[in-house]
């Protein structure tokens, strides 16, 4: 493995509050790992399992779910269902014999840009001390 | 009044007039902006960043300057001046001269051609002479209106009749040397006067070298040297050398707060402006000492002080409190300063760059036109208006709003330009609109059954972006994308031409969706889904990747790895637009009454500027009485009635046929969205009852802050302000004669736990000072206080108290003025004050009389339920939290929802006013309407698929989604579903998607990110 290895990390994010977050990082100037990749969902409730494990499956390092903190859903209850789901799609991971330590979920509210930049960068750590994902050298059939 | 026109004219096109058009466009009423330079815009594009929040200041008002020019009920008038306005209010015929533009912009495409062939340089007014321009030429880059004119005082054929260059070069033969100057005639049913302020001009005022010395630049010359698309590109050097300058000073009050050149008033922005700079200027160079030379620092709006400390602890911006007396330059070209701090020590520093933080002054000309439009102006020569009726000039009919009467910031300006339009609503005739008044249907092009044809668009935002990410290698990339047909790297994607060039493109390349990478969605992706939407394309066939906020910000230095996430997140979005399809946007029906929570002072103004333009307003008060507040105000600076006006509000209130006042009731519960509200609330008898309304308006004020400081629960001769203005009032003062009142600033205030500054207790305090004065009470006055923010023309009355011999005593958080008891035992015994006196540099001790304190303001309680009710935010000190900062100060980011008074912030009587009346003005402009579009995003259910399982039924927090008995399977209700899309993830079937992301959609994503390498199979 290179030393320079940048980690891919999908990152889910929900349009109120984690991905306003991000935003605001950004606006704030705060400089965070370039291996954070954006995506924006309506409600971080709109992330079916299905697709943490495609993204894992798609040779992502790491993949991170943003939501609004518990009790501040935009959409009142969605990040509850988050939260119970991702805790199931964790055991699955395990069941399966994947690594579920790449998969990480947190609440990022809209003014946390801070708090976006510091997730960003220590989940990028961890991540590449994991290494690079067994599935960009071989795929799962 | 027959003739009620539905028309408004408003002059001058800064940011209050594009607002106050705005908002009157939105309620249906026709709009004629006049606007004296070539474009719209005003003060603003001049700005690199606004505080508190550094938001690129071009970014934030571009989406609105565009909005501006392309609303069907809006005609601008560039180059244009009001004459003369005649007749009477609700029919006013306004003469209005249109200068010539020598350039007709039906023909003119803004290629630019002409000003590269002109030979004429001439200084550049928007870049404050830093630059050249040309005598033909657009005012700045994103100009509104995009076409170029001529100056005639400065074209060579216009003025020497050689040349002609321009007509030549020009592909379209747009130019027109015989264009002449036009007088049209306007009939209106009201005028809004918006024409601003000019910066103030040192340039007579020899002491601070001005001119003389190439190294002192005024604040508004360095925020075009610090703006990214100034004429130094960012890159800050000095005039005389071209280095970046080491150490910067920054000078405040130059050209305010200044007795001696009729200048005693506070100009209430420049101190945010330079904290703001220095900070600036500390990210573009770290290792740069700035320092801001200062009287007092008047940060008093809402997070300002939080800004202040974060420039002073975060960003090491040392704050100096001294007095400059000389600048000298010395031969390398370096500035010398000498200053002397508050105890008389006088010191010598070398700095490389000197700012003047210039205040503002009334634009030149305004005497003339007041004069013209009969209207009066105050001292100062700005426009006259009362604490009562802020937005109101002298001529009925004639509205005021922006820094035209008195200095203001950006937020502030747009606060009394929706305060100034419920002003003049009252003068026309206002029904209830649909929609599609005046818009012109455009028809949308079918793309079903066609291949996707994607066009990326990769915007640089002047350096913003391609500073860091390489944008062309980017657009490059793109072209080989799967379903691309076109991509280009674009300027400012935002501005009017680059979206006219998307327009362009989509018709010249047959293009059926479309990708831009610039900044956020957030703010612009409803600008480029109008633009797609105007050349027929449905606008949700439209995707953004975000490369700016999320990109070329977030990793300043390391463009190589910037430059690769971009081209992923262009890859993604591109990835995604392969599979958009039209969505569709239903009306939601808007019901036209109004709730309005809290019966003070803002609550009762904003009811009457709803129930006055027609419609019915619920006024719900936790109190067995309106008034809130104000009911303990007595005085006013000026010497108005405040207890008399407030008597007047709530007899209108009470008496107007459209308000329904509940005392004594609180609100249960609010459901609902916007136009279709529902509350429950508690009424005075105790009995449940039930409310329909389309929008809400929180205006649930403040409390004193309950201190227990300064032994103010111990003795009855220390009081808060509040106490005290009753006592003046009643003349009910403690025994023996008042001879030593100290008043204590900031009790409660900008400390740990309340890190704001309260902002009116400042006036007040000295309101209430020479309210005892005036009482003949020849009692000494002292003051404790951190910083004096007696901003705007309330500066005047603290000069004129510091006249009168009332002593002032700064004091720092760590060193608090000390109270005790002089009789220990006596709880009416008079109290010693220990003051420390940063001047003598040793404690003063006085035995008072009285201790007055300057409590802070706490929001209620109550805030945080309602927060929750409407799912609105609350910033870290409890006070709501507006859409944006700067340009939404009065709407939430939840359509419908609207706030003003002191649950905004604290702020005085006519800001109250002024901010009651805006959240009226944009309550209207949805009231206004029959209904409004729903957003297109929202689930569906493929049936067929369906197995009527009901667990979408319960994830839904809507009610939006249940199974239909008699068929077995789901059906939502898309008039409630909010598009969260959590039924989608929770169906086992794969019967229910969410438009706009559907699994389809979102597996593109992924699929772009894909990674290539693979090796194995296992």
């Amino acid at each position: 493995m290179n030393k320079e290895f940048t980690p891919r990390i999908t990152s889910f994010l929900c349009k109120w509050c984690s991905y306003t977050g991000a935003d605001l990082a950004g606006t704030s100037r705060l400089q965070y790992s370039t291996s954070i990749i954006p995506l924006q969902v309506m409600c971080s409730s709109r992330v079916d399992p299905v697709f943490l494990l495609k993204a894992y499956l798609s040779g992502s390092d790491g993949v991170l779910m943003g939501g609004c903190h518990p009790g501040d859903c935009h959409y009142e209850t969605g990040n509850y269902h988050t939260r119970r789901r991702f805790a199931l799609v964790k055991e699955v991971f395990d069941s399966l014999g994947l690594e579920s330590a790449r998969l990480k979920l947190s609440w990022i509210s809209a003014s946390e840009g801070p708090k976006f930049a510091r997730v960003a960068n220590e989940y990028t750590e961890e991540i590449r001390k994991l290494g690079e994902n067994p599935t960009r050298k071989s795929i799962f059939l | 009044m027959k003739n009620k026109k539905n028309t408004v004219l408003v002059l001058g096109a800064g940011i209050a007039g594009i607002q106050a058009s705005l908002d009157l466009a939105e309620m249906g009423v026709e709009v004629h902006l006049i606007e004296g330079t070539p474009t719209i815009g005003g003060r603003m594009p001049q700005l690199d960043k606004t505080f508190p929040t550094n938001d690129c200041s071009m970014c934030i008002l571009s989406p609105k300057m565009s909005e501006c020019a392309r609303h069907p009920l809006i005609t601008i008038h560039i180059k244009s001046t009001l004459e003369e306005i005649s007749g009477e209010p609700g029919a006013f015929t306004c003469r209005v001269i249109e200068q010539a533009k020598y350039v007709d912009p039906v023909k003119c495409v803004s290629c630019g051609l002409c000003e590269a062939k002109c030979p004429v340089k001439i200084d550049d007014e928007f870049d404050v002479g830093l630059r050249k321009t040309k005598a033909i030429s657009r005012y700045f880059l994103q100009s509104i209106p995009s076409e170029y004119t001529i100056n005639p005082s400065h074209c060579l054929y216009l003025t020497k009749g050689v040349c002609k260059l321009c007509e030549k070069v020009c592909p379209t033969g747009a130019i027109n040397y015989d264009d002449k100057d036009r007088e049209i005639e306007i009939s209106a049913g009201a005028v809004i006067l918006a024409t601003g302020i000019d910066p103030f001009n040192p340039l007579g005022f020899g002491q601070y070298g001005y001119h003389r010395y190439p190294n002192v630049v005024t604040s508004l010359e360095f925020e075009r040297m610090l703006s990214a698309s100034g004429p130094l590109g960012g890159h800050v050097v000095r005039a005389s050398d071209d280095k970046p300058p080491k150490k910067i000073a920054f000078l405040q009050c130059i050209g305010s707060r200044d007795e001696g050149i009729d200048r005693n008033y506070c100009s209430s922005a420049c101190c945010m402006f330079a904290i703001k700079q220095s900070i600036i200027a500390k990210e573009h160079s770290k290792d740069l000492d700035a320092s801001i030379f200062y009287m007092d620092i008047r940060a008093f709006g809402k997070d300002f002080d939080k800004y202040y400390d974060k420039a002073e602890n975060h960003y090491g911006v040392k704050f100096k409190r001294s007095k400059i007396a000389d600048i000298v330059e010395l031969p390398d070209g370096s500035l010398d300063l000498k200053y002397t701090f508050e105890n008389g020590d006088i010191q010598h520093e070398v700095f490389d760059l000197v700012v003047l933080s210039i205040g503002l002054q009334p634009r030149t000309g305004s005497r003339k036109l007041a004069d013209k439009l009969d209207i009066r102006l105050n001292k100062f020569g700005f426009c006259h208006s009362d604490t009562f009726t802020p937005q109101e000039t002298t001529r009925q009919g004639v509205f005021v709003c922006g820094a035209m009467n008195n200095p203001k910031d950006i937020p502030e300006s747009v606060v009394s330009a929706s305060g100034a339009v419920a002003g003049a609503v009252k003068f026309l005739n206002l029904g209830r609109h649909d929609i599609s008044t005046g818009e012109e249907e455009i028809i949308e092009k079918d793309v079903s059954g066609e291949r996707p044809r994607v066009g990326v668009f990769v915007c640089h935002c002047g350096i913003n972006i391609a500073g860091v990410v390489d944008v062309k290698n980017v657009a490059e990339m793109a072209k080989d994308l799967k379903n691309v047909e076109h991509s280009e790297d674009v300027m400012y994607a935002c501005s009017t031409d680059c979206l006219e060039l998307i327009k362009e493109r989509i018709e010249e390349h047959g293009l059926n969706r479309v990708v831009v990478a610039a900044c956020t969605p957030r703010t612009h992706e409803p600008l480029f889904r109008d633009t797609i939407s105007g050349a027929g394309l449905n606008p949700y066939l439209f995707e953004m990747a975000n490369i700016r906020d999320q990109c070329s910000w977030a990793h300043m230095n390391e463009p190589e790895l910037a430059t690769e996430k971009s081209k992923d997140l262009v890859e993604m979005a591109v990835g995604k637009a392969r599979n958009l399809t039209p969505l569709k946007r239903l009306p939601i029906a808007i019901d036209p009454e109004a709730l309005v929570v809290g019966g003070g002072l803002a609550g009762m103004t904003c009811a009457l500027a709803i129930a006055d333009a027609g419609h019915q307003v619920f006024m719900v008060e936790k109190e067995s009485s309106l008034g809130g507040n104000m009911k303990d105000i007595f005085f006013n600076l000026d010497g108005s009635d405040p207890q008399q006006f407030l008597a007047e509000t709530i007899r209108k209130v009470e008496d107007h046929p459209e308000i329904r006042v509940f005392l004594n009731s609180t609100i249960e519960d609010i459901a609902g969205y916007v136009g279709n509200f529902r509350t429950m609330f508690t009424n005075g008898s105790g009995q449940q009852e039930e409310l329909t309304h389309g929008v809400v308006v929180v205006a649930t004020g403040g409390s004193e802050h309950k201190t227990t400081e300064y032994l103010y629960d111990e003795s009855s001769r220390v009081i808060t302000q509040k106490e005290f203005e009753r006592m003046l009032q009643e003349e009910k003062f403690p025994p023996g004669k008042l001879r030593e009142v100290v008043f204590v600033q900031c009790v409660g205030s900008r400390e740990e736990g309340r890190m704001y500054c309260s902002r009116v207790c400042c006036s007040k305090a000295v309101k209430n000072a020479r309210q005892l004065q005036s009482k003949k009470s020849r009692a000494n006055i002292y003051f404790a206080y951190r910083d004096i923010r007696t901003y705007g023309f309330s500066e005047q009355y603290y000069s004129e108290l510091r006249n009168s011999g009332a002593l002032f005593f700064r004091y720092t958080p760590d060193n608090k003025p000390e109270v005790e008891k002089v009789h220990p035992d006596d709880p009416e015994s008079r109290v010693r004050v220990t003051l420390f006196d940063p001047v003598l540099e040793k404690d003063v001790v006085i035995e008072a009389d009285l201790v007055v304190l300057a409590t802070a303001i706490d929001p209620p309680e109550e805030n945080l339920k309602l927060a929750k009710m409407l799912k609105i935010p609350l910033n870290s000190d409890g006070l709501f939290l507006e859409a944006h900062v700067k340009l939404r100060p009065v709407d939430f980011a939840t359509d419908g929802i609207f706030v003003c008074g002191l649950a905004h912030s604290p702020k005085d009587m006519s800001e109250s006013i002024a901010q009651a009346k805006a959240a009226g003005s944009r309550a209207l402009t949805f009231l206004k309407k029959n209904s409004i579009l729903a957003e297109g995003t929202i689930a569906e259910v493929r049936t067929d698929r369906c197995s009527g399982c009901g667990y979408c039924e319960d994830v839904c927090a809507y009610a939006a989604i249940e199974i239909d008995p008699e068929e077995g399977v789901a059906v939502i209700n898309d008039a409630l579903c909010k598009g969260c899309g959590a039924c989608v993830a929770s169906c086992r079937c794969g019967a229910l998607d969410l438009r706009g992301f559907t699994n389809e959609q979102l597996f593109s994503v992924f699929d772009a990110l894909e990674i290539d390498a693979v090796e194995g199979i296992v």
